[in-house]
């Protein structure tokens, strides 16, 4: 008998006791439906855009499609690896960053700011080819660094309420905020459709309205910390299904 | 022109009942939100949306600022004959944007 | 914030804050509500009945929040669902969305989204071939969201 429950235990054990749950978890289920749902998720909206701005000519009469493609293939898988390491300017670099940099110095074309409309549509598109696959961040020590960097972040009281990230989706998770249920702040949705934003944003622009929560000062959109922050959060997440574009509150 | 996404059947039986969805990207300013720089922005917004079926009517909405931004609408139709489905918007400062959506019906 | 009590007091606060947010144009209230819907039905009283307003009680997000409005009927030639139209009490604006059906609908169905300033009564109201009117409610709630934009 004691055998037995032992070996119980060690099964449970094993099966993971992975208490990871997604954000989509922690949404009532008209919310749910609409991300589940391509024909009302209104993020396909940028979808759409971004697979029209994938083909389109920039700068130099280059498209996205000239070098990569039919983005349904090459892209699969992609946006699952981010943050990595970029070899070009020797730093741990997010998705939108990314496409930022082909534009300027592939195609050399004007850049988009950081949560334009053009840059979301297009890290939304991309995105939705890694729709399903697990989170998975890629190795190397830099990416290792940053994650160990984001995670001091992470840990980190700060602004006036003088919170941590991990004091509410660490230890608070499921608890109420105000009216909101807190979810654990896995980040493998996005860029995601936020209700409140009634738009399209990256995780930095949630990682910003998060800190304006704690009344802290805000870094500035593609500073070091948000994408450490993003570094740690992928690693945190990594193994969990990517879910892009998502909808949230 | 704004993105739209709407969603028929491309096929149906005769007399069979439809869904019809209908999404398109509209900030659907309110008229009562203020601007970063505290003064109100003006109200902008889709004030209707029709569907005609082969040239006639089956579904019309007016719409006020409270309905969302990207108003997304759902409805059913009968699928009565093949043809063309037309989806207009109209609304302030001059909006308008039409969509086309073919139909087999057997 | 306890919505699930109403205190006339409280919710005058409450009314007070949400107004400021809109910068101080008023609110619709009830009495305004049922003039709007008097204005629809062109004086007639609708009946309880007949018409379902399936809609979250405690909403995600008060920017949208998806409704579907549901109405019983054969939508047959001689009997049938000609208008539906959707009313709230608290927005600024009582009127929310009117929809023209008729028997080609085949369903009395309609689903959208629409923006709910706080938590209130949503009214739908169904007009028949027939010139009848029947109406379905539901109270929802909405609160605020946490962890908003604020400035920068």
């Amino acid at each position: 008998m004691k055998t037995l429950i032992a070996m119980l235990a060690m099964t449970a054990a094993l099966a993971g006791g992975d208490e990871r749950k997604s954000g989509a978890h922690f949404m009532g289920a008209s919310t749910q439906a609409m991300q589940r749902d391509d024909t009302q998720n209104p993020a396909m909206l940028w979808v759409g855009d971004g697979a029209a701005l994938w083909t389109a000519t920039a700068g130099q009469g280059k498209s996205c499609a000239g070098c990569h493609g039919d983005a349904t293939v090459s892209m699969k898988g992609v946006a699952a690896r981010y943050p990595s390491f970029d070899t070009h300017s020797k730093r741990v670099i997010n998705l939108g960053q990314r496409i930022a940099q082909c534009r300027q110095t592939r195609q050399d074309a004007p850049p988009w700011k950081p949560e334009s409309r053009e840059l979301l549509a297009l890290e939304s598109y991309v995105a939705l080819q890694s729709r399903g696959m697990p989170v998975a961040p890629p190795g190397g020590p830099e990416v290792g660094l940053a994650a160990a960097r984001g995670k001091a972040v992470y840990f980190q009281r700060m602004g006036q309420l003088n919170l941590s990230c991990a004091q509410c989706h660490d230890e608070h998770w499921g608890k109420r905020l105000a009216g909101s249920t807190i979810p654990q702040g896995h980040a493998s949705a996005y860029p995601i459709y936020r209700l409140e934003w009634q738009d399209m944003g990256s995780l930095q622009r949630r990682l910003r309205n998060c800190m304006s929560g704690v009344r802290a000062e805000l870094p500035p959109y593609g500073a070091q910390e948000l994408v450490d922050l993003e570094a740690y959060l992928a690693a945190r997440a990594k193994g969990m299904a990517m879910e892009s574009p998502g909808v949230r509150p | 022109m704004a993105r739209a996404l709407v969603t028929v059947p491309a096929t149906a039986k005769r007399g069979e009942i439809i869904e019809i969805r209908a999404l398109i990207g509209h900030a659907m300013e309110t008229g009562y939100r203020p601007g970063p720089d505290g003064k109100i922005l003006a109200r902008d917004i889709i004030r209707s949306f029709s569907c005609r079926y082969n040239g006639e009517q089956v579904f019309a909405a007016e719409l006020h600022p409270a309905i969302s931004a990207n108003p997304y609408i759902a409805f059913f139709t009968v699928a009565a004959e093949s043809g063309t489905l037309e989806f207009k918007w109209e609304g302030d400062n001059g909006f308008t944007q039409t969509e086309t959506a073919r139909i087999a019906v057997t | 914030m306890n919505h699930l009590r109403p205190d006339p007091r409280r919710r005058r606060l409450v009314l007070a804050g949400t107004a400021l947010a809109f910068t101080g144009s008023a609110l619709a209230t009830p009495e305004q509500m049922a003039a709007a819907i008097k204005a629809f039905t062109g004086g007639a009283t609708p009946a309880p009945g007949k018409v379902t307003l399936e809609v979250a009680q405690l909403v995600d997000n008060g920017n949208a929040v998806p409704v579907t409005v549901r109405v019983t009927s054969p939508m047959s030639a001689g009997d049938h669902v000609t208008a539906i139209a959707i009313f709230n009490e608290r927005n600024p604006q009582t009127d929310v969305v009117k929809f023209t059906l008729g028997p080609r609908a085949g369903k009395a169905e309609v689903s959208t989204r629409i923006r709910m300033a706080t938590s209130q009564k949503l009214i739908a109201v169904a007009r028949m071939s027939d010139g009848s009117f029947w109406s379905g409610s539901a109270d929802v709630i909405v609160t605020l969201a946490a962890c908003i934009e604020g400035e920068g």
